[in-house]
C-alpha cells in the first residue's frame, strides 16, 4: 500500500485514530453519536403474526427463500422433461407446443422468480439488517406484503398451468407479435396470467427494494460507514437500485402487450398476416418492444450477478482468513458494472434489425464492461493467494464459482464481440453461454451461502459428507452438460429447437451428444434433491452449530443470541470499528478480528484499514 | 486437494475437448471467413487466460491449503498491481474488439453490385421473390397480401411486374456473386440462417432487413430459422442451393413472372367462383 493512500485513509476516518498510538482506551473507541433514535419494533402476539404474516425481515426472507427454492424445483423438473425430448425425440415425450410452454417457464422461473426473489428477497432480508447492524427493515409493514405479493405472484404464473390452452409458449423474452398470435401455445391466456404475475413481482418487489435501499442508507449502526459494508451488502444494494430502474421497463412493456393482446392497441403490433388472415393492428413496432425487454433483461444479469458478487467475495474472504483484496476497488467494480449495465442492453438484438450502426456503440460498451468484470476475477484469485484457504463447503462453492464464472464471462466476449455474434446467436452456444455466467455461477454461490448462513438461520450446521457430494455432481456435472454445449453452437444448432432432427449440417454424433448432456442433467438435478433432503433434516437433526462457526467478522454473527432473536441486538446496539475483513491480523492473537471489537481490546494488532 | 487436481483437469480436459472433440463449425461456404477468423483469434486469447486462471486457482488452493499454524497475508490493497492488472485487461479487450468492429463494417456495407434477393418468412415456411430483367424489386405492403397476391406486391409499381417468385421453399444462388438478401416477415419474427454462410438477421413484420453474403463453394445447404416463432419453428426448413453459371441460368428460366402468377390466380379465382355459382 502507497504512503499517500495511507494519508488519505487517517485523513477520512477521523473518528477512529490508530490502534498503536498511547491514548486512553475511550479515546481511541471513540465514534459518532447515533443519528437516529433507536428503532421501534412491532412485535407480534400470535402465532400467526409470528410466523405467517411475520413483519421480521429474518423470517421474510427465509419465505422469500422457501417459495423461491419450492418455484426452482418446478423450473429443475421442467428442464429434465426439455432434456429428455431433445435426447430421445423417439420417446414422444412431449409435443411441439408443451417443450415451448415449457423452455418460457423454466426459463421465467429461473431467473426471476428463483434467482431475483432468492438473492434479494431471501439474501436481502436475512442479511441487510444483521450486517448493517440495524432491527429490522426500514418499514417491515411493507416489507411483508412485499412477500405477500411476490407469493401471489407465483401463484398467478402456476395457475397458468391450468387455464385452457396452457401457460404461454412466447419464450421468457415474450416477444411480440408472437406471444399475442395464434402460432404460439398460450397466446391468449397464458400470456396475459404471465404479464399480471410479472406485475405483481415488480410491484412486490418495489415495496421490498425501497426497503432495502433505506436500511442500507439510513439504518445502519454507530460506525458502520458505507465503506466498512461487507461486499454481500453492496452487491444487493447496488442490485436493488438497478431493479429498482430496471424493473418498470419491464413493466411498461408488459402493460401495452397487455393492452395489445386484450384491447386490440398497436404499440408492438405492426399490419400482419397471421395464419393467411389479416389482424387488425397496424403500425406498432416489435422492436420497441425487445429495446424495452433488454432495457430491463440485461441489467437483470446483473440484478442475479452482482449479490453473487458480493456474497461470494465474503465466502472466499472468510474461507481463506484472508482480507479481500482491493476492498475500495471491489465496491467501485460493483457500482460500475451496475452503472455501465444499462448501456449495454442492445447487445442482445445485434441481429435483431435494429439499425446496424448500434452495432459499433454497443460492442464497446460491452467490452468495456467486461473491464471491470475482470477486476473482480482478479481479485478474487489474489484473495486466494497467500491465504489460509480451508476447503470447507463454502470455500468449495465458492471455487466452483470462479471457474463457472470464468468460463461464462469468457464466452461472453464471444457474444459482445458483435461479428462473433452473428454466426452464434440464437444457438446453443448463447444456451450454454448464459447458464455457466446466470444460471450455474449464481447457483453455486446459493449453494456455498447455505451451506455458510445456515448455521446461522437454524442453529444447526449443514450435513458435511451430503454436502461434498452434492458440491462434487453439481459441479463437475454442470460443466459437463454446459461445455459440450458450445460446440453445438458452433456446429449451427439453433436454440429453442423442439427436435434436432437429422440434417446434412449435423454431424450425426451430435446426437450421441445430447444424450451424454441430458443424462449428467439428470444426475445434477437429482443431486439437488440431496441438498433438499440435506435442508430439511439437519434443521433437526444437524450438528448444533458454536456460535460464529466460521470465525467470521461480519456483524450477523455477532448477535446476543444465534439464531438472533427479533430485533436482533439485545438492549444494547453493536458499535463499529474496523471494515469487515481484518482477518490475520499481523500481532492479533486470533486470525479474526470482529467488526464489533474495539481497538482497546486489540492494542497489538497492527490494523492497516480501517 | 482433489479441487486443485479436479480445477486443473477441467482446464486441460476443456482444451482437449477443443481440439480432440468431433464436433467443430461447419465448413465455411461464403466470404465471412474473417467471422470465423475473429471466432478463432477469441478462442486463443479466452482461451489463455481460462487455462491461466484455473491453474492459478488450483496452484493457490494447493500451495496455501488450510494449516494451523499457517499466517495469511495481511494486506488490503496494492496499488500498483491493480493498476497493471487493469491494463492488461483493456489491452486484451482492444485486441479482440478492434477486429471484430472491422468486420461488422464490412457486413453491414452491402457493395453495391450486390444482386438482391427478397426472403419472405412465414408461419412456417420460406418464399423467395428475385427482382427480374429490370434489376429492382418491387413495393409490396403486408396488406395487400391475399390469394392472387402472395407476396403483397404493389400493383401500381410496374418495377413489381417481372418480379420472379419462388414458391417453394427452395432458393438458388449464382457462385461467388455477392448477394443481398432483403429480408422480410409477414406474421411474427424470423430469422434467416444458414449455418455455412455464417450470417445472421432477424426476420421482422413492418420492415426490412438484410444482409450480404457472397457464396463461394457450391452445394446445397439447408436454411434454418433462427428466431422462436411459434410452435413449428423447429421444423421450419428451406434449401439454398449454389450453382454455377449454367445450372443457375436454367433455374431462373424456370422461375414465373409475378404478371404470369397474378394472371393466373385470378383465372383460377374466376373459374372457381364460375364453379361455386354454377
Ligand atoms: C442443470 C440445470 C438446468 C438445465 C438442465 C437447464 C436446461 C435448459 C434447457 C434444455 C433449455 C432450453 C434450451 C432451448 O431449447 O433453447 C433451457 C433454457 C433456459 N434456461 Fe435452463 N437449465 C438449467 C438451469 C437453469 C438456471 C439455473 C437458469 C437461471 C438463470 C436457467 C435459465 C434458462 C433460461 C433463461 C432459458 C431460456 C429460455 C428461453 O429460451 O426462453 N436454466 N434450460
Ligand atoms: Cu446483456
Ligand atoms: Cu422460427
Amino acid at each position: 500500500m502507497s504512503d499517500e493512500y495511507e494519508h488519505k485513509l487517517e485523513a477520512k476516518s477521523d473518528y477512529v485514530s490508530d490502534a498503536s498510538s498511547g491514548t486512553s482506551a475511550s479515546d481511541i473507541d471513540k465514534l459518532p453519536p447515533a443519528e437516529l433514535p433507536d428503532q421501534e419494533l412491532y412485535h407480534s402476539h400470535s402465532w400467526w403474526t409470528t410466523y405467517v404474516f411475520s413483519q421480521d425481515a429474518k423470517y421474510i426472507g427465509v419465505q422469500y427463500a422457501c417459495t423461491a427454492i419450492g418455484t426452482g424445483i418446478l423450473g429443475l423438473v421442467l428442464s429434465w422433461l426439455m432434456r429428455l425430448q431433445i435426447a430421445f425425440p423417439g420417446l414422444g415425450l412431449l409435443e411441439p407446443s408443451a417443450y415451448y410452454q415449457f423452455v418460457t417457464m423454466h426459463g421465467m422461473i429461473m431467473v426471476i422468480y428463483l434467482l431475483t426473489a432468492l438473492f434479494l428477497g431471501g439474501f436481502g432480508n436475512f442479511l441487510i439488517p444483521l450486517m448493517c447492524g440495524s432491527r429490522d427493515m426500514a418499514f417491515p409493514y411493507v416489507n411483508m406484503v412485499s412477500y405477500w405479493m411476490f407469493l401471489v405472484a407465483v401463484l398467478v404464473l402456476l395457475s397458468s398451468f391450468f387455464v385452457p390452452g396452457g401457460p404461454t409458449g412466447a419464450g421468457w423474452t415474450l416477444y411480440p407479435p408472437q406471444a399475442i398470435t395464434s402460432g404460439t401455445p398460450g397466446h391468449n391466456m397464458g400470456i396475459i396470467l404471465m404479464l399480471v404475475s410479472l406485475v405483481l413481482f415488480v410491484a412486490g418487489f418495489t415495496m421490498g427494494g425501497l426497503n432495502y435501499i433505506v436500511t442500507v442508507l439510513q439504518l445502519r449502526t454507530r460506525g458502520m460507514t458505507l465503506m466498512r459494508l461487507p461486499l454481500t451488502v453492496w452487491g444487493i444494494f447496488v442490485a436493488t437500485i438497478l431493479a429498482l430502474l430496471a424493473f418498470p421497463a419491464l413493466l411498461v412493456g408488459g402493460l401495452m402487450m397487455t393492452l395489445d393482446g386484450l384491447l386490440g392497441t398497436s404499440f408492438f403490433m405492426p399490419a400482419i398476416v397471421s395464419m393467411g388472415e389479416q389482424l387488425k393492428y397496424e403500425g406498432g413496432s416489435p422492436i420497441l418492444f425487445q429495446h424495452l425487454f433488454w432495457f430491463f433483461g440485461h441489467p437483470e444479469v446483473y440484478i442475479v450477478a452482482l449479490p453473487a458478487f458480493g456474497i461470494v467475495s465474503d465466502l472466499i474472504s472468510i474461507h481463506a482468513r484472508k482480507n479481500i483484496f482491493g476492498y475500495r476497488m471491489m465496491v467501485w467494480a460493483i457500482v460500475g458494472i451496475g452503472a455501465l449495465s444499462f448501456f449495454v442492453w442492445a447487445h442482445h438484438m445485434y441481429v435483431a434489425g435494429m439499425n446496424p450502426w448500434f452495432g459499433f456503440f454497443f460492442a464497446t460498451t460491452t467490452l468495456i464492461i467486461a473491464v471491470p468484470t475482470a477486476i473482480k476475477v482478479y481479485n478474487w484469485i489474489l484473495t486466494l493467494w497467500r491465504g489460509n484457504i480451508q476447503l470447507s463447503l463454502p470455500m468449495l462453492f465458492s471455487l466452483g464459482f470462479i471457474v463457472t464464472f470464468l468460463n461464462g464471462g469468457l464466452t461472453g466476449l464471444f457474444l459482445g464481440n458483435v461479428t462473433v455474434d452473428v454466426p452464434l446467436s440464437d444457438t446453443y452456444f448463447v444456451v450454454a453461454h448464459f447458464h455457466m455466467v446466470m444460471g450455474i455461477a449464481p447457483v453455486l454461490v446459493v449453494f456455498g451461502a447455505i451451506y455458510h448462513w445456515y448455521p446461522l438461520i437454524t442453529g444447526r450446521m449443514l450435513n458435511e459428507t451430503l454436502g461434498k457430494i452434492h458440491f462434487w455432481i453439481t459441479f463437475v456435472g454442470s460443466y459437463a452438460i454446459y461445455f459440450p454445449m458450445h460446440y453445438q453452437g458452433f456446429i449451427g444448432v439453433p436454440r429453442r429447437y423442439f427436435e434436432i432432427y437429422d440434417s446434412p449440417y449435423i454431424e450425426t454424433s451430435t446426437m450421441g451428444l445430447n444424450v451424454f448432456i441430458t443424462v449428467a442433467a439428470l444426475i445434477v438435478g437429482a443431486a439437488q434433491l440431496l441438498f433438499i433432503y440435506n435442508l430439511i433434516s439437519s434443521a433437526r437433526l444437524g450438528k448444533k452449530a458454536e456460535k460464529n462457526p466460521w470465525k467470521a467478522n461480519s456483524l450477523e454473527w455477532q448477535t446476543p443470541e444465534m439464531p438472533p432473536a427479533h430485533g436482533n441486538w439485545g438492549k444494547e446496539m453493536p458499535k463499529v470499528y474496523r471494515w469487515p475483513y481484518d482477518y490475520s491480523v499481523p500481532g492479533a492473537k486470533e486470525d479474526y478480528i470482529p467488526q464489533n471489537v474495539a481497538p482497546s481490546a486489540v492494542t497489538e494488532a497492527k490494523v492497516e484499514k480501517s | 486437494m482433489a479441487v486443485a487436481i479436479v480445477i486443473l483437469l477441467i482446464a486441460l480436459g476443456s482444451i482437449a475437448f477443443h481440439f480432440w472433440s468431433p464436433w467443430w463449425w461447419t465448413p465455411i461456404a461464403s466470404n465471412w471467413q474473417g467471422m470465423d477468423d475473429t471466432i478463432l483469434l477469441t478462442f486463443w486469447i479466452t482461451g489463455f487466460v481460462f487455462v491461466a486462471i484455473c491453474a492459478f486457482v488450483a496452484y493457490c488452493v494447493w500451495k496455501y491449503r488450510y494449516q494451523k499454524n499457517r499466517i495469511a497475508e495481511y494486506k488490503p490493497e496494492d496499488k500498483k498491481l491493480e493498476t497493471r492488472l487493469i491494463l492488461i485487461t483493456t489491452l486484451g479487450v482492444i485486441a479482440l474488439l478492434a477486429p471484430g468492429l472491422l468486420v461488422w463494417n464490412n457486413y453491414i456495407s452491402v457493395p453495391d453490385n450486390a444482386y438482391k434477393v427478397e426472403v419472405v418468412a412465414y408461419q412456417w415456411g420460406w418464399k423467395f421473390r428475385l427482382p427480374g430483367k429490370d434489376g429492382v424489386l418491387g413495393k409490396t405492403d403486408i396488406k395487400l397480401i391475399n390469394d392472387e397476391n402472395p407476396f403483397g406486391l404493389n400493383l401500381e409499381d410496374s418495377y413489381g411486374k417481372d418480379d420472379l417468385l419462388v414458391d417453394e421453399g427452395e432458393l438458388h444462388l449464382l457462385l461467388d456473386r455477392p448477394v443481398k438478401f432483403e429480408l422480410r416477415a409477414i406474421d411474427v419474427l424470423h430469422n434467416f440462417y444458414v449455418p455455412q454462410f455464417r450470417g445472421k438477421m432477424d426476420m421482422v413484420p413492418g420492415m426490412i432487413t438484410y444482409y450480404w453474403i457472397t457464396p463461394t463453394r457450391i452445394g446445397e445447404f439447408e436454411i434454418l430459422c433462427a428466431e422462436y416463432c411459434g410452435t413449428g419453428h423447429y421444423a421450419m426448413r428451406g434449401l439454398v442451393i449454389v450453382d454455377k453459371e449454367k445450372e443457375y441460368n436454367k433455374w431462373e428460366a424456370k422461375q414465373i413472372t409475378f404478371d404470369k402468377m397474378f394472371a393466373k390466380n385470378k383465372n383460377n379465382k374466376n373459374l372457381q367462383l364460375a364453379k361455386n355459382t354454377k
